[in-house]
């Protein structure tokens, strides 16, 4: 049983893992961007959040209503303003430039949040659980992996029943042609840096409940979700999904066999995967 | 309706006028200082030796790359400096030579981007616009066919399609007849016919010449990125120059 615990707990944190990770398959998928300060916008929204918070007195699911909304807008700002200029033939320049943007916000969030572990209270839900089957689920994973195939499930409808989403695969698909049909891309690629962004508040307020959290942990946070998207497949958003929920387990039945063991065995499931399935497990069909 | 066939100077008729444009890759010459214009609703044909600049001249229209000198002006205003997105909002609508579909999108979808971005329509207008389209373009059987699985004719049809779907007041074609059959050529031609008679103004650039001669108001022939002849397409297909570079044309067709 405790095994089956192992199993189940390991797929609720892959949910909080798939969130981390979806902002970055979408702006990988949409303009072939690598953004290494994705990390550090995550701890950015939970820092957000903490702020409403604590300035409010909001809950701090509450307060996604407005920290949604005001890194989406960071977003289109930061993509129309910055990144937009750096993209082109040549993938280094954005990889420089939001590795820098990556130093720039951990040493900003440092200077104004102090390095001191800050966590949201999100009271009685952090705590309260359900027993079903003799397991014992917390409210928060399950909630939190519930939000996870929600958010999926919006962005996959979103790419393929909306204008907007037909925008982003357009440009992804070939972004010259798609200038010829009207479509200013730059435009475009601050839409899906903004709702990017969106989704990494969601991840940024449920990752500052569930743990603490100070400006340093962006970096781990970014692997988790690289690992996410490489195990699921790129391109794929449900693969991100199922990504994300191979490296909980991995994660937590590793801590299972030693607890000093939990990092380390979701790195190495990680690299298994790759060695046997370079493209990822779910890869989309190229057409 | 017979479009003039010399529009005047002052470029009051004219849909499209390219004043002087110029442009070299390196040593490369694929536009020299080349002028002309195009009248409402004309049909205008474009040949030449293969690399004569005439897709060149195509990219600067649409605005894929700026000119190094001259300006290009369309439906009375200057666009030497619009962008490509802006340009066909304006009503500049192109087909490539080497067909180009958004690969991973259905037919349907391709044809969306155009009606919705281009044409600036909304929800079941655009659908229903798109429609008629296929239809015309006899694609509407394969609308939910990812576009990356067409055939060549039908990746032709489907530059077709989407160039119709943005609604364009000047159709640029490139070279749309080449590698079809007699019979796929006839119903081709007819379409182009049709779009003209719709009051659209058409560039078409095509090597298959007698297509290009059942469509074509006036021909233009270009060779090194200068107009070497322009006027009525009998009279400049005779013409000596043009017969020895069309005779070129036919060796390597």
């Amino acid at each position: 049983m405790d095994w089956v615990n192992a199993i189940v707990q390991g797929t609720l944190l892959g949910g909080l893992y798939a969130l981390f990770a979806a902002g970055l398959s979408l702006i990988f998928g949409v303009m072939r961007l690598v953004n290494i300060a994705h990390g550090d916008l995550i701890v950015m929204a939970a820092y957000l959040g903490l702020t409403v918070t604590a300035t409010v007195g909001l809950h701090p699911l509450a307060a996604l209503a407005i920290v949604v909304p005001a890194m989406a807008l960071i977003g289109y700002v930061l993509q129309r303003g910055l990144l937009n200029q750096t993209l082109g033939e040549d993938l280094l320049p954005p990889l420089l430039v939001t590795f820098g943007l990556s130093v720039i916000l951990q040493n900003g969030l440092l200077e104004v949040y102090t390095a001191d572990p800050q966590k949201m209270d999100a009271g009685a839900l952090e705590t309260a659980s359900i027993a079903m089957g003799g397991l014992t689920l917390g409210v928060l994973p399950v909630l939190t992996f519930a939000i996870a195939v929600a958010v999926i499930w919006a962005l996959q409808w979103t790419f393929y029943h909306t204008a907007v989403g037909r925008a982003f695969r357009a440009v992804s698909d070939n972004q010259d042609i798609a200038q010829l049909m009207g479509l200013n891309r730059r435009h475009v690629f601050g839409l899906a840096m903004a709702l990017a962004l969106g989704v990494t508040a969601i991840a940024g307020i449920l990752l500052g409940i569930r743990t603490s959290f100070d400006p340093s942990i962006g970096g781990g946070r970014l692997i988790f979700g690289f690992e996410a998207v490489i195990i699921g497949g790129l391109g794929n958003l449900w693969g991100t999904l199922a990504g994300g929920v191979i490296l909980g387990i991995a994660q937590t039945v590793g801590a299972k066999i030693d607890p000093g063991f939990q990092i380390l065995a979701g790195h190495l499931a990680f690299l298994i995967i790759l060695a046997i399935r370079p493209n990822g497990l779910f890869p989309r069909i190229a057409a | 309706m017979v479009p003039p066939l010399f529009p005047s100077e002052d470029g009051m008729t004219a849909i499209l006028r390219l004043d002087h444009l110029s442009k070299s890759f390196g040593a490369v010459t694929v536009a020299d200082a080349l002028s002309y214009e195009v009248a409402q609703g004309e049909a205008l044909g474009v040949i030449g030796p293969n690399g004569a600049g005439k897709t060149s001249m195509f990219n600067l229209i649409t605005g894929t790359f700026g000119p190094d000198n001259g300006r290009v002006f369309f439906d009375g205003k200057d666009i030497t400096n619009m962008s490509a997105a802006k340009r066909s909002h304006a009503g500049i609508a192109r087909s490539f030579q080497v067909p180009q579909p958004f690969s991973g999108m259905t037919v349907f979808e391709n044809a969306m981007i155009a009606a919705t971005q281009s044409a600036g329509l909304h929800g079941h207008e655009a659908e229903r616009f798109c429609l008629e389209v296929l239809e015309q373009t006899e694609l509407l059987p394969k609308a939910n066919v990812l576009a990356g699985s067409l055939t060549l004719l039908e990746r032709k049809r489907l530059e077709m399609t989407r160039a119709l779907c943005a609604k364009p007041k000047l159709l640029l074609l490139d070279e749309i007849a080449g590698g079809l059959t007699e019979a796929e050529c006839k119903f081709l031609v007819q379409t182009i016919k049709d779009i003209h008679a719709s009051g659209v103004a058409i560039i078409w650039i095509e090597h298959v010449v007698h297509a290009l001669m059942a469509v074509v108001d006036r021909l233009i022939v270009i060779d090194f990125g200068k107009k070497i002849a322009e006027g009525e397409p009998q009279k400049i297909m005779e013409s000596p120059e043009v017969k020895e570079i069309y005779l070129g044309i036919e060796a390597d067709a």
